[in-house]
C-alpha cells in the first residue's frame, strides 16, 4: 500500500469511527463530542500554521473570534440566513489574518509571537470597547430560531453531532489534502529551513501570508461553527486564554500531523473531564499529566506514533 | 571566439559595520564554462557570490544577468531565473527524505506535474550517487552525503548558473574525485561559478580562474596564467594547497 492510500484510509477511518460514536456514545459523550470536534476545527486552523509551517502564534484567538462575531453579529443583528451568515464570518476571520499577517510578517521568532499576542490583545479591547454592539464581556445569546439550516434544528442532539461532524469531516480532508499538496510541502520546507527555500526561488514571504489567511479562515470557522451549534458569543472567547489552548491542544496532539489536532482536544477534554469527577485539584492533575506528556512524547501522541509505527503519518 | 557572458557585475561592495568585504568588484562569467573563485580565507568569496544571488544585500553596485540589470531583485526572484546556489555551510532540509529535498528544488520547474518531479528526482540522485539512499531521511545522513544533496538541489533546477561555494569542504578525498569527474560531466552544460580551496579540483576543472584578495579582484587568467602569477603567489604565501 502506499503512503497516500494508507493516509487515505486512516482520515476515512477517523470518520467513520467518528460518525459511529454517536449511535455508541450515551448522550452526555456526544454532546462532549460535538464540542470537541468543533474545537478540533480551530486546533487544525492553528496547526496549519504552527505544525506545518512553523509558525508560533499567540494571538489565534483573534481569527476565531472574527469567526464567531462574524457570524454571530451578522445573524443576530443584520439577519442573514445562517449559510450566508456563517460564510462571512470565515471572510471576516480571513481578512483579519491578512492584515495581522501583512503586519507580523515584518517579525519573526519571538517577536512574532509578541506582535501576534498584542493585535489579540487589542482585538478583544475592540469588543469590549464597542460592547453597545457586541455586549461586551456578557456577549448574546443566538436564538433557536437562528439556528436551523434548511430545516434541521442544530440545537438538537442529532442535529448539533452531524453539523459539528460534517464541518469537522471537510477541515480535515481538506487540509490532510493540502498539507500533501506542493503548497503544503514548501510550508514544510520554510518551517525545516527558511533560507534553503528561498535561495530555492520559492518567495517564503507570500507563501507565509498564504498559510497565514488559511490558518485564520479556518480557524475563523471552528468560532463561526462554536457560535452556531452553542448558541453563545461572548468575548472570553478572544481572550489570551482561547490563544493558548490551540498550542497546547496541537502540542499535546502531535504539531505538524493532520489527526494532532483532534486527539489533543479528545484528550485534554476529557483529561480535565475526568480527573475533575475525583477531586476539585483537577487543574494540578491535567498539569502533572501534561508536564509527563512534553517530557516523555515531546511530538506529541500522534508525532510519536509517526515516529515509531507509522511513518507514513501526514 | 568571443566568449559570451552570461552574467558579470560592475563595482559591487559590501562594507559590514567599517570591515570591507567586497571593494568595486568587477567580475564576468563565461557563459558554459567553470569558472572558478579563489582567494585566501576572509577574501570575501562567500560575500561576493551572496550579492550575486541576493542572499546578501550589496552595499553598492550592480549585477547583469543575461545582459538584465538584477541588482533590485529578491533573491527567490533571482533563483527563478536560472540562478542555482549552493551554501558553504551545508543548508538542506534535515527532517525531510533526500528524494522530498531534491524535489523541493525541482518541483518549481514542472508545475504540478508530480510524476515529472519524481523523474528528476531519481536521475538527479543517481547522478550524485545517492540513488540508493532516496528514501532515507537528509539530518541522518554523513557530512559527505549531505553536500552531495546540496549539490543535487542545485542540479534539480536545471540552472542556466550554477554557484557552489566550497562544494568539496569536508568531503573525502575519493568524493573529491568523483566531484572532479562530475563537474567535467557538465562542460558545456551549465555555467558553472565555483568557490573553492582545493588547488587540486581548481586546476582540473575550471576554464578560467579569478583570484580575489582583500574584497578586490587580484587577478584572471587560464589556470597555468594563474598558476605563474607573482601576485597570486604573494596572496597565498603559506596559505595554499597544504590548507586543505
Ligand atoms: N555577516 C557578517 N558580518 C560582519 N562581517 C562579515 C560578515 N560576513 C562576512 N564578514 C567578513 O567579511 C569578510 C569576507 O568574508 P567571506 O565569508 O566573504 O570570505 P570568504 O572568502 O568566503 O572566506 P572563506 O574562504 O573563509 O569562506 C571577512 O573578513 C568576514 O569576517
Ligand atoms: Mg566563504
Amino acid at each position: 500500500m502506499t503512503a497516500s492510500r494508507k493516509s487515505m484510509g486512516l482520515h476515512l477511518g477517523v470518520l467513520v469511527v467518528l460518525a459511529a460514536l454517536f449511535f455508541i456514545l450515551p448522550p452526555y459523550h456526544t454532546g462532549n463530542m460535538a464540542r470537541i470536534m468543533v474545537l478540533a476545527i480551530y486546533a487544525m486552523g492553528y496547526n496549519f500554521l504552527f505544525g506545518y509551517t512553523g509558525l508560533l502564534s499567540l494571538g489565534h484567538a483573534l481569527f476565531f473570534a472574527a469567526g464567531m462575531y462574524g457570524f454571530g453579529m451578522t445573524v443576530t443583528q443584520l439577519g442573514l440566513p445562517v449559510p450566508v451568515a456563517f460564510a462571512f464570518g470565515i471572510l471576516a476571520a480571513a481578512v483579519v489574518s491578512l492584515v495581522i499577517g501583512l503586519l507580523a510578517l515584518r517579525t519573526s521568532g519571538v517577536a512574532f509571537m509578541i506582535v501576534t499576542l498584542m493585535f489579540a490583545q487589542a482585538g478583544y479591547l475592540t469588543i469590549l470597547y464597542f460592547g453597545e454592539y457586541t455586549r461586551g464581556d456578557e456577549g448574546f445569546v443566538i436564538k433557536q430560531a437562528q439556528r436551523t439550516v434548511a430545516g434541521i434544528d442544530l440545537t438538537s442532539e442529532a442535529g448539533r453531532y452531524g453539523a459539528a461532524f460534517i464541518l469537522f469531516a471537510i477541515c480535515f480532508l481538506l487540509l490532510a489534502r493540502l498539507v500533501q499538496s506542493p503548497f503544503g510541502r514548501t510550508l514544510i520546507a520554510i518551517r525545516e529551513n527558511e533560507e534553503r527555500t528561498r535561495m530555492l526561488g520559492y518567495d517564503a514571504t507570500r507563501l507565509k501570508l498564504q498559510a497565514i489567511v488559511v490558518s485564520g479562515a479556518v480557524s475563523g470557522m471552528g468560532g463561526a461553527t462554536y457560535a452556531l451549534l452553542f448558541g453563545y458569543v461572548g468575548a472570553t472567547f478572544a481572550t489570551v486564554q482561547y490563544s493558548i489552548f490551540p498550542l497546547l491542544w496541537v502540542l499535546l496532539g502531535g504539531a505538524g500531523t493532520t489527526v494532532g489536532p483532534l486527539i489533543g482536544v479528545l484528550f485534554m477534554f476529557y483529561l480535565i473531564d475526568i480527573s475533575s469527577s475525583y477531586t476539585d485539584a483537577y487543574m494540578l492533575i491535567a498539569g502533572v499529566v501534561l508536564v509527563l506528556l512534553t517530557m516523555f512524547a515531546p511530538q506529541g501522541l500522534a508525532g510519536e506514533l509517526r515516529k515509531r509505527v507509522m511513518p507514513w503519518l501526514p | 571566439m568571443a566568449t559570451v557572458n552570461i552574467l558579470h557585475t560592475s563595482g559591487l561592495t559590501k562594507t559590514y559595520a567599517g570591515i570591507k568585504a567586497n571593494t568595486d568588484v568587477d567580475f564576468e562569467l563565461a557563459q558554459g564554462k567553470i569558472t572558478a573563485l579563489i582567494g585566501p580565507n576572509g577574501a570575501g568569496k562567500s560575500t561576493f557570490v551572496g550579492m550575486v544571488s541576493g542572499r546578501i544585500e550589496a552595499t553598492r553596485g550592480q549585477v547583469f544577468f543575461e545582459g538584465k540589470d538584477i541588482s533590485k531583485l529578491p533573491a527567490h526572484k533571482r533563483i527563478q531565473l536560472g540562478i542555482a546556489y549552493t551554501f558553504q555551510i551545508t543548508s538542506v532540509f534535515p527532517g525531510l527524505t533526500l528524494h522530498e529535498n531534491v524535489a523541493l528544488a525541482a518541483r518549481r520547474a514542472f508545475r504540478g506535474d508530480e510524476a515529472a518531479v519524481d523523474a528528476k528526482v531519481r536521475t538527479v540522485l543517481t547522478r550524485v550517487g545517492l540513488g540508493e539512499r532516496a528514501n532515507q531521511i537528509a539530518g541522518d545522513q554523513s557530512y559527505g552525503h549531505q553536500r552531495l544533496l546540496e549539490i543535487a538541489m542545485g542540479f534539480a533546477q536545471d540552472p542556466k548558473v550554477f554557484i557552489l561555494d566550497e562544494p568539496t569542504q569536508g568531503l573525502a578525498e575519493s568524493e573529491v574525485q568523483d566531484f572532479i569527474q562530475l563537474m567535467k560531466s557538465l562542460a558545456g552544460e551549465v555555467t558553472i561559478l565555483l568557490i573553492e580551496h582545493n588547488m587540486t579540483v581548481v586546476m582540473e576543472t575550471a576554464d578560467h580562474i579569478t583570484v580575489l584578495d582583500q574584497g578586490m579582484v587580484l587577478a584572471n587568467g587560464t589556470p597555468s596564467e594563474i598558476h605563474e602569477n607573482a601576485a597570486v603567489q604573494a596572496a597565498y604565501l603559506g596559505t595554499t594547497d597544504a590548507e586543505d
